[in-house]
Parts: structure tokens; sequence; C-alpha cells
């Protein structure tokens, strides 16, 4: 810079430069002094507006405190544990055999980190099967342990438990399976079945899956989903449906595009989104939606683009 | 280092960049600088956030006042809107809220996220068989039998925070949180988005609240 300002200087005559240097310095402080300002005056509306919407859910809260609450009846059929209960984890073996189910629960919460490999999108096995693979009508580890071998209309065959995981790495996860003798399948397998001590096999258990929700009483519709989406989901999944990353990892998973399941998972299907959905969102305040409100909400969803079925591509 | 070379052989629309980036750059610091003031020296109007909440912002545990420092700025700036629009009742902090402008709340909030957060581990829990206190419980697994999430579900790993919406709990101490929990429980507090905070306060114990709000003030 003082190179320059000498070379103008040495000159000795008048170079036009100058004026380009004192329009450049009205500009600065012009600057200086109207940026902030009309920054500020941007800045004010966008405040009022987020505490006005804010406003609304609280004040709804207000003359009714237990407003979506679900009601007493349902509360304790959802909250009674009248469905199996898997060990707790305290009671993990030791040894060799304690370090693969750590393992298993390692992959199955943390996929991201422990399988990070066989997955292609941004998603943890943990989101769709909450507490750890758990949660009664969280589609929970220990019911489906028990359900395997079994015909699978979905692809014409008497499907293993391993068989059921890689449907699940390959559709749910957009991802590769892991292979049958490998540590991943080994370690999923271990922790499921460890989860499953003392189940009865053969049976159904109550909480498998997600529980069946009833039709709702119009035809699914997107564009209440939309609205549904807003109020409810959006907070943590996005106004964008994109998830909320924290350090480069989704801390609330992405619910459609690229780094979400593919066309081909189970939860593109709108019954069984809508049924995960009534069960368990948003999370803690599970049945607090309606039965209409979580098919909407559902079908809204899966509007959305993801990658594609790896059976048809499409 | 590459634009300062050019700018020395200079055309003036690059010197008229560089400048405007210089200022802007200043512009953001001074955010920081005016918020350190009302921190430090308060408004005129009201007294300086740290006679309560610390000199570094770390808060004052025996008074549960909260800490501050780290805490994201999204969140801090909805939280004294809140106190000023009364959604969060507070007879300490509304006058003080009240008395600040959306400038001020912004600088405010710019100074108190720009500190050092509490120092959490980095890394995820991970699975163990050693048993589990109550509080380390609730906080990294919750109980679904009772249909409470994990704290961290919401509240990140290690309850480091999933801004804009959910703070960071983490090195809290253990008064303010436990005054929060039953604030919402009782229907005191209510500016919680989607009434997220209410649905999991409802189902909390008091030995619940204390045994996870002693915990999350050290969670290790």
């Amino acid at each position: 810079m003082n190179r320059f300002v000498n070379r103008l200087t040495k000159n000795g005559k008048f170079h036009p430069m100058w004026i380009v240097l004192a329009v450049v310095g009205v500009l600065i402080v012009a600057s200086i002094v109207f940026i902030p300002a009309r920054y500020e005056a941007a800045k004010e509306p966008a405040q009022k507006n987020f505490v006005a919407i804010n406003k609304t859910p609280a004040v709804t809260n207000l003359p009714e405190p237990d407003a979506g609450q679900p009601d007493p009846k349902q509360l304790s059929v959802s909250t009674q544990p009248t469905h199996f209960t898997p060990p707790s984890e305290s009671d993990m073996p030791k040894g060799e055999m304690g370090d693969m189910i750590k393992l298993g629960r390692n992959i199955f919460v943390h996929t991201q980190v422990y399988a990070k490999n066989l997955v292609g999108n941004g998603l943890n096995c943990v989101n769709c099967h909450l507490d750890a693979g758990r949660k009664a009508d969280s589609a929970p580890l220990w019911a489906a342990y028990v359900s395997f071998p079994a015909y699978r209309s979905k692809n014409h065959k008497v499907n293993s438990f391993e068989d059921r995981l890689a449907g699940c790495f390959r559709f749910s996860m957009n991802g590769t399976p892991p292979a049958y003798n490998s540590k991943e399948m080994l370690a999923l397998t271990s922790y499921s079945y460890w989860l499953a001590t003392g189940a009865p096999t053969g049976k159904t258990l109550a909480g498998r899956g997600y529980p069946k929700l009833d039709n709702p009483p119009q035809p699914p519709d997107t564009q209440r989903g939309a609205k549904v989406f807003a109020q409810n989901c959006a907070i943590c999944h996005g106004a964008d449906g994109m998830g909320t990353k924290v350090n480069g990892q989704y801390a609330f998973p992405p619910l459609w595009g690229n780094d979400s399941y593919n066309a081909g998972a189970g939860m593109h299907k709108v019954k069984n989104a809508a049924a995960f959905i009534k069960a368990n969102m948003p999370l803690g305040k599970g049945n607090s939606l309606s039965i209409q409100e979580a098919w909407d909400v559902a079908q809204f969803v899966d509007s959305h683009d993801r990658p594609p079925d790896p059976r048809t591509k499409k | 280092m590459v634009n300062e070379m050019k700018l020395v052989k200079g055309s003036p629309a690059k010197i008229l960049f560089a400048l405007i980036m210089t200022t802007q750059v200043n512009l953001s610091y001074a955010d920081v600088q005016a918020g350190a003031t009302i921190a430090q020296k308060g408004t005129g109007s009201s007294a300086a956030c740290m006679q309560c909440h610390g000199a570094n912002g770390e808060g004052q545990a025996a008074a549960g006042f909260p800490r501050l420092a780290g805490q994201n700025k999204d969140y801090l700036v909805k939280q004294l809107n809140d106190f000023k629009a009364k959604l969060r009742k507070n007879p300490l902090m509304a006058p003080i809220a009240n008395s600040l402008s959306t400038t001020q709340i912004n600088d405010v909030a710019d100074y108190y996220s720009s500190l050092p957060a509490w120092k959490a581990g980095s890394s995820p829990a991970q699975a163990t068989s050693a048993p589990m206190s109550r509080g380390a419980q609730l906080a990294q697994q919750g109980d679904w039998d009772k249909g409470m999430p994990a704290c961290f579900a919401c509240h990140g790993v290690n309850g480091t925070g999933i801004p804009p919406h959910f703070p960071s709990i983490a090195g809290q101490n253990a008064t303010y949180i436990a005054n929060q929990l039953n604030a919402w429980k009782d229907g005191s507090r209510i500016n919680d988005p989607e009434g997220l905070m209410k649905a999991v306060a409802d189902k909390l114990s008091a030995d619940d609240i204390s045994a996870v709000s002693t915990y999350l003030a050290n969670p290790k």
C-alpha cells in the first residue's frame, strides 16, 4: 500500500487515482455509518416475527397446561410396561460376548461412526428404532429377533434375521449390507439376541414394529400435512426437512433428500411412516398427534424426493 | 496474502473491496465488543449482566443464576425477547430485558455465545455395563417406560446443545436446571417450543429432577 501511495506522490502531478481514492473514502465513512443502521433495521422485523411465531404455541398452552398430552387412557396404554422388557444395560455380560454386544449397540446408536462405510446416507439405526432398539412400538430389536426366520412378501422368500438386517442397510440406510460373517453383522445380531433374552420365539410380541394405525377419517393430504410438519416437526427436522447438523453429523435426521432413507425403505410407505409418527413423534410426545394428522404428515414427508429404490432405480 | 500482493499494484476496485471487507470484519467484532460492555458495565438503565451471571458468564451456582458463556446465540436472543414479551416470567430479568434494544440484545447474545463453553467430553457416550446413576441414565438414555427421551436426544452429544433451538445444558448449575424443570412442571415457564420441555418435565418425579440436575452440572 505504501509503495502505491509513494508512486502517486513522486509523480508530482495530479493523478486521476486521487479522485477514486477520495470517493472510496467517502463510501467507507458512509458504509460505517449506514450499514449497521440498515442491518439493525432489517433485523428488527425478523426478531418480531420470531417472537410472534413462538408466541402461538406458548399462548395456546396457557388455558390448558395439558394440551397436546396424550389422554389418560392412552397414557396408561403407552407407558405401562405390559410388553416384554429387555434386560437392563447394567446386566450386559462381561468378556468377549459382552464386547460383541457392546459393539453392536455402538453400531446401532452411532452408525455413522462405527459402520460409516456401510451407510449411504446420514442416518443412524436408532433414528427409527428409538431407545437404542429397546422401545416398544418403535420396531424394537427384541421383538424382531424372535420373529425370524420368516417368509416376507417384500422379497418372496424365507428371510433369516441377518437378511432382515441387510434389508435395513440396503433400504433405510441406503447403503451396503454388512457381509454375513462380518464383525458388524455378528455384533448387531449379538446385541439383538441379548436384548431378546427370555423372550418367547414364534410369538408376535406386543410392541413389535409400529402399532398398526386406523385409517384416517379423510384421505391423507399433503397440504394439511405440510401444516402439521411446520407446527410439530420443523423445529428438529428443519423447515426444509433436511435435519439439523452439529459438527458435520446429523443431530436430528433428515426426512427426505440425499441423506435420508431411500424409496425402497419401509418408512417410504405412508402407512408405516404414519404408524411410527403417531406412536413416537414428536420425541417425548408420542400419541399427541391425531390419527388424521399422523397420516397427513406422513403423506407430506413421503411426497418428497429421496434416493431411488435400488431394486428399480426409481 | 495473495490479495495483499495484488493490492500493492492496486486496482481501485480491489482496494475498495478489500477496505469494505476489513470494515465488515470490524463491524462484527464491534457487536461482541458492544455486548461485552453491556455485560460488564450495564447500559446505564440496566445493571451489568456479570453482577449475577459471573465475570466470565459462568453463572452463580448457589443462587441458581444460569451459566451464559458459550450458550448458543439464537437461544439467548429468544430468551431475552421472551422476558420482554412476558412469555418467560422472571422478576429480575424482566426489567433488564425491557431496557435492552434489539441491537443490544443481539450484541450481548453475541458476546456470551463467543465465550468458551463448559468443557464436556468430546466423544459420545459409549455402551457400558457399569452401573449408571439415575441422573446419567435420564440424561443419556431417558426412561422410555415413562415415555421420557434422553436429555441429550435434543440437547446434543453430552448436552452441548443443538442450535438454534436447543440450548446447551452441560455444566449448567443444578439449582437453575431444577428450577426450570419445576417451572415447566407447574406451568410457570411456558416458552418451550412445541411444549417439548413441558412434556418431559411432567413425567419427572422430584427425585428425578434432583438426580438429573445434579448430573448435568458436571456430566461425565
